[in-house]
């Protein structure tokens, strides 16, 4: 088998990477994230209808009856009606709205859920999002750092904060709901990338021990060749069950199936860029995993 | 032998494997709807008579039951019904026909049968978004909490000098009280007064021009004893009212420092559910009345408590002072090292009490504990329809009625009880009668029954799916050794549901997520040690020892890559909350097992089918050639595998 010359390209995906990157914080700044009710508070209601719900009816009546700010979506089937009530109203409205949507409504009507967030538990969350994810980040360096070596440790971090970017900057971009799932999703995805960059690491590591007379662009080409089989089959089977999440698991899960998609996506991707990309610039060469010598018996052998 | 284990690893994993087969099988026998019914106060047991009675209001309006018995001794009945739709009907019926007396709570009862449950197997809980029912967030009003606490110093304070004869101002400023003096010497012997009633208070001394003045702050840790107190006591009251709301496994639990949360499943109608939670009970004081009242006068009470049930005592019309008068009850000791409860009643209070008991002192004073509690009537209205109405009473009964050994004031010690345990009971009854520090409802989701239903569905479906797809695309691209990565999948899932239905977790929606998350990861160590396996072959290894090396070269980088997860997981659970807890519990213990289901499961799996034995060839797809052109340290190879 030939090696692949991965890291020939790598120039282009670091201009792709840094590209999305800037893309990704450009649209958080602007655009901010479409925080979900976990975090911004407010009421949700999901109701379904007997039959098709009349949206323009539903948002009228909602109007006249006080209800300001209410927008109304359907919500995966024609029958199935979400209300989002912006924060300020209280933790009964929900309750009444449902009766007075009951009331007005030619059909039956059937709760499916009510959601209350009050102002002060989406701040404190959002604060406990970030910070988890930064204690991950700063743990997973630590770990790495004491398992391999320093620059690897580096290069995972870049690696991840790179994937949680660019996941954060999709929802932005394409205005999707962010919320409690999608967090987890987030933190899940640290998890897989992670998994994806160490064992690339672990080959590398394995053949600047092994291999003689070579640069270390090329061990890492090597590795990354040798390691390709296993990264693209095990990224398969992960985007299949995901796949299967997103399009049977149903509404409540679709953004956590989606944030994992993209998520693994990337994932894949980075463990072989950035990750290791990070490594060649940082200057990475064997001295750097070298099996420590034991002092005493052996050190003798290595006499000239 | 290369590639055999010995006997007693592979007994290790069938009892592994077995166990785990054991464990996750209750979750294959399907709960029953069902009805359980609890007495309405603890000493209400249940008969076989009014179970039957139940029954047969059940069978004339048609529903179809089994299974009934009394559970506990008597304490709780169950009663098994055939269609879930008629579960709330059923409900209906049953609490119409025992009546108030009684709870008629819905549940699910679990089918588990008996050599399952022998062992301790039991099925998963499932979480509020699959079960349906109500999820409560209460925040407790801590600024109010301590806002009384400061109040109940100033106004002990200024008693405290009142009493020494020491002349000053004394006034509230925020979260401290501010004493203000003419003279050094009265500021002294203030301090000291202070100091001998609170020595708790942060004392800190201030000259101004022609005034000498002392604050007194609560410190740290006085604020968060303060907090605890009024959470607890509100977790106290929620518990007991929460026992109301007739829900079969309710769960109130502390979170935080000043949140309550309370998950009822089951429950639709959260308008009832926050009107009883968020209800108040209140305290009476009142004389007990003499024997030669009138009875015009007085009124009759039976005592609270289960021990004294059915004795009476005739308490006097007047209230003394009502629980909003009550700043603090304790558990203590009194001088002789006996239980006792310590009561504080703020500045008004204690004017009343030390009025009403001067002249009464030997005589004996009641404590009322008073619930709000509601009755159901039945009533037809024009169409003939009948329904269900709640009607508010109050219920008021004894706590205790000690005798007034001296005039009392806003301190006193009721003494006399038994037991550290009676003190630290009659102690948490005055604290909720007393006026609770106030509550605020933070978050709230109600799930229909219909939506959790539904969510179960699609979470099962797609565990089933993407389990097919992996399991397709396994065994085409692995052949046999796809097959025993597949066998292990499924091993895999059958310990991650045992694991779960053993330690008591909660299966959540995003749990379901982790669990199909799992069956995606957990063939990565898999892959991980067969592309080990075709990358020996590849270097005309033999096939013993290319088995042999690929399990023992991927297990450090398949420990590494999962601990790390595992990490990530931890955080997850320290951090989140609900469903996410839910997820980061799936993920970790699905790691855990796969693990030792890829490692060991697959090790032994392929042990059975090639090991030992003359092997040409592997079944294991096609093979990478190998990278060419490369120069190897031998050396370094064979210092690695050591």
């Amino acid at each position: 088998m030939n090696i692949l010359p991965f890291m020939k390209w790598r120039s282009i995906a670091a201009l792709f990477s840094g590209l999305a990157m800037v893309v990704a914080l450009a649209s958080l700044f602007v655009q901010q994230l479409n925080w979900g009710l976990d975090f911004t508070g407010g009421t949700l209601v999901e109701v379904e209808y007997g039959d098709t719900a009349d949206l323009n009816a539903i948002r009228s009546t909602l109007d006249s009856q006080g209800y300001a700010g209410a927008v109304v979506v359907s919500f995966g089937t024609d029958r199935d009606v979400l209300v989002r009530l912006p924060q300020g109203f209280s933790d009964e409205d929900g309750v009444t709205m449902v009766d007075v949507l009951r009331d007005a409504s030619p059909t039956e009507i059937e709760l499916r859920r009510i959601e209350f967030v009050g102002p002060q538990v989406g701040d404190e969350l959002r604060e406990q999002g970030g910070l988890a994810m930064l204690l991950a980040l700063g743990l997973v360096m630590l770990y790495v750092g004491f398992r391999f070596q320093f620059k690897f440790a580096v290069g995972a971090v870049v690696a991840l904060a790179h994937d949680v970017l660019f996941v954060l900057g999709f929802f932005s971009l394409a205005g999707i709901e962010f919320d409690l799932t999608v967090l987890a999703a987030l933190l899940a995805v640290i998890g897989y990338s992670l998994n994806d960059t160490i064992v690339v690491a672990d080959r590398i590591r394995e053949n600047f021990r092994k291999l003689r007379r070579i640069a270390p662009i090329e061990v890492i080409n090597v590795s990354l060749t040798e390691t390709l089989g296993r990264t693209l089959v095990t990224s398969l089977t992960t985007l299949l069950v995901l796949l299967a999440l997103a399009l049977f698991g149903g509404e409540m899960i679709h953004g956590f199936a989606l944030a994992l998609l993209v998520g693994v996506a990337v994932g894949t991707y980075s463990s072989i860029y950035v990750s290791a990309t990070t490594l060649l610039a940082m200057g990475v060469s064997k001295e750097d995993v070298a099996i420590p010598i034991k002092e005493g018996v052996e050190s003798d052998e290595l006499q000239p | 032998m290369l590639n055999r284990y010995p006997i007693w690893k592979n007994l290790f994993i069938v009892a592994v494997v077995a166990f785990g087969f054991y464990y996750a099988a209750p979750n294959l026998y399907t709960p029953d709807p069902a009805l359980q019914i609890g007495g309405a106060s603890g000493s209400q047991a249940i008969t076989q008579a009014s179970l039957e009675r139940a029954g047969q209001a059940l069978k004339s309006e048609g529903i179809d039951f089994f299974g009934e018995e009394l559970q506990e001794g008597g304490k709780t009945a169950l009663l098994r019904l055939r269609d879930r739709e008629q579960q709330l009907r059923a409900q209906a019926i049953v609490a119409r026909e025992l009546g108030d007396d009684f709870i008629v709570a819905l549940n699910l009862a679990p089918t588990t049968p008996d050599w399952l449950a022998d062992g301790g197997a039991q099925p998963m809980k499932l979480g509020l978004d699959l079960s349906g029912g109500v999820h409560f967030k209460l925040e407790v009003d801590v600024d109010a909490a301590t806002q009384r606490r400061i109040e109940m110093y100033e106004a002990g304070i200024k008693r405290g000098l009142r009493e020494e004869r020491i002349r000053g101002m004394v006034a509230l400023d925020g979260t401290q009280v501010v004493l203000r003096f003419r003279d050094e010497a009265s500021r002294e012997a203030a301090r000291r007064v202070v100091y001998d009633l609170y020595p708790e208070l942060l004392l800190d001394r201030v000259d101004e021009e022609s005034s000498w003045l002392l604050f007194a702050q609560l410190t740290e840790q006085t604020i968060a004893e303060v907090i605890d107190y009024a959470v607890s006591q509100n977790l106290t009251t929620i518990r007991n009212r929460v026992n109301e709301l007739g829900v079969s496994e309710p769960l109130v639990q502390r979170q935080g420092s000043n949140r309550i949360v309370v998950e009822l499943p089951g429950i639709q109608d959260t308008a009832e559910a926050k009107r009883i939670l968020g209800k108040v009970a209140n305290l009476e004081f009142r004389l007990v009345a003499q024997t030669n009242a009138p009875v015009t006068d007085k009124q009759k009470f039976e005592y609270r408590d289960e021990s004294r049930a059915g004795m009476t005592e005739w308490l006097e019309r007047d209230v003394i002072i009502s629980g909003e008068r009550v700043s603090g009850a304790n558990a203590s000791f009194d001088q002789n090292g006996q239980p006792a409860v310590l009561i504080n009643l703020d500045s008004e209070g204690g004017m009343l009490m030390s009025r009403a008991t001067r002249n009464n002192i030997k005589r004996r004073m009641g404590v009322l504990f008073i619930e709000r509690k509601y009755r159901t009537r039945y009533q037809r209205d024009e169409q003939g329809v009948e329904a269900a109405i709640r009607v508010p009473y109050d219920e008021k009964k004894l706590l205790t009625a000690p005798v007034i050994q001296s005039a009392l004031g806003a301190q006193f010690q009721i003494t006399g009880l038994d037991s550290p345990a009676e003190a630290s009971e009659l102690a948490l009854m005055l604290r909720a009668g007393a006026l609770a520090a106030p509550i605020n409802f933070v978050e709230e989701r109600t799930v229909g029954p219909s939506l959790g239903a539904e969510n179960i569905a699609l979470g099962v479906k797609s565990v089933q799916i993407g389990l097919g797809l992996v399991v397709l695309f396994m065994v085409l691209y692995y052949r046999v050794f796809g097959v025993a990565a597949v066998v292990a999948l499924s091993v895999n899932l059958v310990l991650l549901v045992a694991l779960m239905s053993l330690l008591g977790a909660t299966l959540t929606l995003p749990g379901i997520a982790g669990i199909v998350l799992t069956v995606g990861m957990a063939v990565d160590a898999n892959v991980l040690i067969f592309a080990r396996i075709r990358e020996e072959l590849a270097n005309r290894i033999s096939p013993q020892m290319a088995i042999h090396a690929g399990f023992e070269r991927a297990v450090a980088t398949i420990l590494d890559a999962n601990i790390t997860t595992l990490i990530v997981a931890i955080i997850l659970y320290a951090v989140g909350t609900g469903p996410i807890k839910g997820f980061a519990v799936t993920l970790s213990l699905g790691i855990l097992t796969s693990m030792f289901t890829a490692i060991l499961g697959t090790r032994a799996l392929i042990n059975f089918i090639y090991g030992g034995r003359r092997v040409d060839s592997l079944s294991i797809g096609r093979l990478p050639k190998p990278v060419d052109g490369l120069i190897v340290d031998r050396q370094a190879v064979e210092g690695e595998s050591a």
